[in-house]
């Protein structure tokens, strides 16, 4: 109860705020609101999703436009002209989005500073739209007949939409959806590897950041009453990402403290600096431009975070909920081929990484494959879950070739795989990194995490998750960040997450390393309870005691290729092996 | 049309066009080397167009005061860091060339009768107080965060952007400058006139374009910046340290940009918010260019300097938007050519 103090205190203090605050202070607070619609699109899309955009303001000016142009010139109603703006933001951004999200993340930002550029010249030199002087004698908006002439009428519909778009990211976070747009940030491998279509998620958070700088775009037109170019610029669009930035990036309030901070200090600076300096002109964007360059610099995540720790720490378990187990694969036939690989070659430019390699794994086994430093067997890895495909050869999971799946595709027909250089999200809990292993037993999408309506199958999801990291022994650290386990610890946090996607074949790299000696029998434990389930097992392991104890057959490689097969004793007494690990035998 | 404007129109945008190249080719260069998206390279363009502007004008160029206080600034920073680390032998360069030289060039500014000096000699000035700026702003705003995510590199390179413009406004006023030609020769071709200021610029920039080349394939700074744009731990275990690779860097692009503009400065009216779209301009060739290929970036600038001349000889107030535009399809054609391979973060 006590955390929802301070959001219900400054809640009432907004509602409050027109009966006693001067129209000044009304009118600042107006475009704070306004500003914070469109930053906290842009901390869904930067500071959660690891993509950003300078051309938010070229949205809120399609916004404003479409409304401004409908209304005067046909009479449409606002509501329709809402939603057509929408519409037209939503074809642009999906447009910009497709084209350049499919490139480096700084193209995506290069694209929308030239489409801010190029809409506000638009906007400045069509006839119809009204040039440089704008389009006047907007129509007020009616919400249930009452309609909302002064600015004190509009404030409560502006912050309205304010807290409904900080309830709807907040709850999209908090979701399947949005732990997948979160995983975006450790790089696409482990979120495609885990079933999460990055390429869609991308574009959703960006249509998401636009449609909001739309309805901002809206609310102003509608709110002002004229438009013109100008607060559509590429430097408006610009000062909404320092708005994001400084007011902390990663967090919803962020935004709105951002947008606070800039338009109060703009105000203030607009009013004293030119006297200082004794010329008139924009002066705040030094200050700006330079405060910008400390905060990244000295306080990278914003001042929220500042702010936050001088509250009481809230210490926010989240209590977990009996849920209906989710539904399982039917698992293999004992002995039934799960994977072939034949002839696998994989070529980095001129390097042969894997030339000519073979192996299978079929249903309840473990498959060990070993060879020394170097030999090639996290690139067979990355070859087998499409993570980086093979040059050659043919791979088949399941009796189906691999060759035009993608890694997200292969996981969802049941394979799953942990990584040698563990790809966890440290700041998340383990429980919601587990839970990413889970991407693709529930189905709810963004819309749905934003309205809430997802919690069924979200308890469900975070049930499964509970459930593996009980499995693999980590009950206690359910709730820790996961970048605070140890090493060890967090290649287990990995098996678990591939415990959650409910695979047939198990692809494990090196998971024993960093383990004590009680914790590998653990694991050993563990694996051979899931073989003994029918679930097959290919493991990359260095640990020579934890390999022979546990493996069924075992492929030894080296310097790419293969070395010997077979199973462990009749591998431990080949002399290439033995020459392979431990120098000639003279 | 006919072959007249054809010509005059070519002519113009192979003109501009050579400029963005020139542009382009920085931005490829420091993106490579330095993973930063100079948007400040429009800045250089504008600021040495105004600085020459101003010394012709007889004035005392604003940026002196930024060379001075930037100057200062590193002093002070570096200072305490190497007295608390006792390299007391480092102290005086470091004093002598962020606080004496700044000094001693703005003292002979105001000595010296800056109007009446020789066009090469102004040049010459204009670049010594302009060219400088580039690697103090690598060492004050890049060089502690030269290893975070390009995404974050570029928010920081748009903010000193953003403080570039606001500073161009308080050192020049909001009127722009043209300064005069360096040649008044004109040639005429196929009956259109071709003016000795085109010729130059071209000349000029097509000599810059050769002097890097032979720079980056002869010289060891150059071949140090290739390997470090490369690999940039494998340069730096060769013993190529990141931060002096960054301010080479930074030197070269700010004296491009530079460059850049005292060549176009006799040609258009300069403002002190001009260098954004010149430099963004650039920008299109070097995406053209995918950000790294030198000689597409270069053509892709010149494609874009084209482009603009005859736009805005039908479509003049649509000038903008259809160079800015184009970047859509290129960025479309770059996205279904090239395959991606994720950055990684955190």
């Amino acid at each position: 109860m006590i955390r929802h103090l301070p959001l219900a205190a400054f809640v009432a203090l907004l509602a409050a705020g027109p009966q006693w605050l001067p129209e000044f202070h009304i009118t600042l607070l107006n475009y704070i609101g306004l500003y914070a619609i469109v930053a906290i699109g842009l901390v869904l899309l930067t500071g959660v999703g690891g993509l950003t955009s300078f051309g938010q303001a070229a949205f809120v000016g399609l916004g404003a436009y479409t409304t401004a142009w409908l209304t005067t010139q046909f009479g449409y109603s606002p509501w329709a002209t809402l939603l057509i703006g929408l519409a037209l933001t939503g074809a642009v951004a999906f447009l910009l989005g497709f084209i350049t999200l499919r490139m480096g993340g700084h193209y995506l930002p290069l694209g929308t500073i030239a489409w801010g550029i190029s809409l506000y010249f638009l906007f400045g030199n069509v006839e119809f739209l009204g040039g440089h002087t704008g389009i006047t004698g907007i129509p007020t908006v009616s919400l249930l007949g009452w309609e909302l002439k002064s600015g004190d009428e509009f404030f409560y519909l502006i912050w309205l939409v304010v807290l409904l778009a900080i309830l709807g990211v907040r709850n999209l976070l908090d979701s399947r959806q949005g732990r997948a747009i979160r995983a975006l940030k450790g790089g696409g491998v482990m979120a495609e590897a885990m079933g999460v279509n990055t390429p869609r998620t991308k574009i959703v958070i960006f249509l998401i950041a636009a449609l909001l700088a739309c309805l901002s775009g809206w609310l102003y037109a509608h709110l002002q009453r004229f438009v013109s170019p100008t607060p559509f610029g590429i430097n408006m669009g610009i000062e909404y990402l320092f708005m994001a930035v400084v007011g902390g990036i990663g967090h919803v309030w962020g935004a709105v403290l951002g947008a606070g901070l800039i338009t109060v200090l703009k105000q203030w600076l607009q009013d004293w600096l030119p006297h200082i300096l004794g010329q008139s002109g924009n002066f705040e964007v030094i200050v700006f431009g330079i405060a910008m360059v400390l905060v990244l610099q000295k306080a990278r995540d914003g001042l929220w975070p500042v702010l936050l720790r001088l509250l009481p720490a809230s210490a926010r378990q989240r209590r977990l909920v009996d849920a209906e187990a989710l539904p399982r694969r039917s698992p293999a036939a004992a002995g039934s081929v799960l994977l072939t690989a034949e002839g696998v070659t994989k070529r980095f430019g001129g390097l042969v990484a894997n030339n000519n390699m073979s192996l299978s794994v079929q249903a309840g086994e473990v498959m060990a494959l070993i060879g020394p430093n170097g030999a090639g067997k996290s690139t067979m890895f990355n070859c087998i879950s499409a993570v980086n495909p093979a040059s050659e050869g043919k791979i088949a999971f399941l009796g189906e070739s691999t060759a035009k799946l993608r890694s997200r595709d292969i996981a969802r027909r049941g394979m799953s795989r942990t990584f040698q250089h563990v790809r966890l999200l440290g700041q998340m809990s383990v429980l919601e990194n587990v839970a990413i292993g889970a991407h693709l037993r529930g189905s709810k999408g963004v819309l749905a995490a934003a309205l809430r309506l997802d919690r069924g199958e979200e308890n469900r999801l975070l049930a499964e998750a509970a459930k593996q990291i009980e499995r693999v022994g980590l009950k206690e650290h359910m709730f820790d960040a996961a970048g605070s386990l140890a090493l060890g610890q967090q290649r287990i946090v990995e098996i678990a997450r591939a415990l959650a996607s409910d695979p047939c074949l198990l692809l494990l790299d090196e998971p024993a390393a960093g383990l004590r000696y009680q914790e590998k029998q653990a694991l050993a434990e563990l694996l051979r309870k899931l073989r003994g389930e029918g679930m097959g097992i290919l493991l990359v392991e260095h640990d020579m005691d934890f390999v022979m104890g546990l493996a069924d057959r075992v492929v030894v490689m080296e310097f790419g290729e293969k070395l010997a097969e077979g199973e462990p004793e009749a591998v431990q007494r080949d002399p290439k092996v033995l020459e392979a690990y431990l120098g000639g035998v003279e | 049309m006919d072959l007249q404007i054809l010509l005059l129109l070519g002519q113009d945008g192979i003109t501009n066009g050579a400029i963005y190249a020139l542009l382009a080719l920085a931005l490829v260069l420091v993106f490579a080397v330095t993973r930063v998206i100079f948007i400040p390279q429009g800045e250089f363009v504008a600021y040495g167009a105004l600085t020459l502007a101003a010394l012709q004008a007889g004035k005392v160029p604003g940026t002196i005061w930024l060379l001075v206080a930037l100057g200062a600034t590193i002093a002070v920073l570096d200072g305490f860091r190497l007295l608390r680390e006792k390299r007391y032998a480092k102290l005086p360069p470091l004093l002598i060339f962020n606080v004496g030289l700044p000094l001693l060039a703005a003292a002979g500014l105001f000595a010296l009768p800056a109007g009446d000096l020789p066009l090469w000699l102004q040049v010459t000035i204009t670049m010594l107080v302009v060219v400088p700026l580039g690697p103090m702003i690598y060492r004050l705003a890049f060089q502690p965060l030269a290893s975070a995510p390009v995404l974050v590199l570029l928010i920081v390179s748009v903010a000193v952007h953003v403080a570039m413009i606001g500073l161009g406004l308080l050192f020049f006023g909001a009127e722009g400058s043209r300064t005069p030609p360096f040649t008044e020769i004109s040639f005429e071709l196929a009956g259109a006139p071709l003016q000795g200021q085109t010729v130059l610029v071209v000349v000029a920039s097509a000599a810059l374009i050769i002097g890097l080349y032979f720079f980056f394939e002869r010289t060891i700074y150059g071949k140090a910046l290739r390997a470090t744009a490369m690999n940039r731990t494998g340069a730096r275990l060769m013993g190529i340290p990141p931060a002096l690779a960054g301010k080479l860097c930074l030197t070269l692009a700010a004296a491009i940009g530079v460059f850049s503009g005292i060549l176009i400065a006799p040609i258009t009216t300069i403002y002190y918010d001009s260098g954004f779209l010149i430099g963004l301009k650039g920008f299109v060739g070097a995406i053209i260019g995918g950000l790294a290929s030198y000689p597409v970036a270069a053509l892709g600038a010149i494609l874009v300097g084209l482009l603009e001349s005859f736009s805005s000889f039908y479509a003049s107030a649509f000038k903008e938007v259809i160079v800015f535009t184009l970047i859509i399809p290129v960025l479309l054609w770059r996205s279904l050519t090239s395959r991606h391979v994720e950055e990684e973060e955190e």
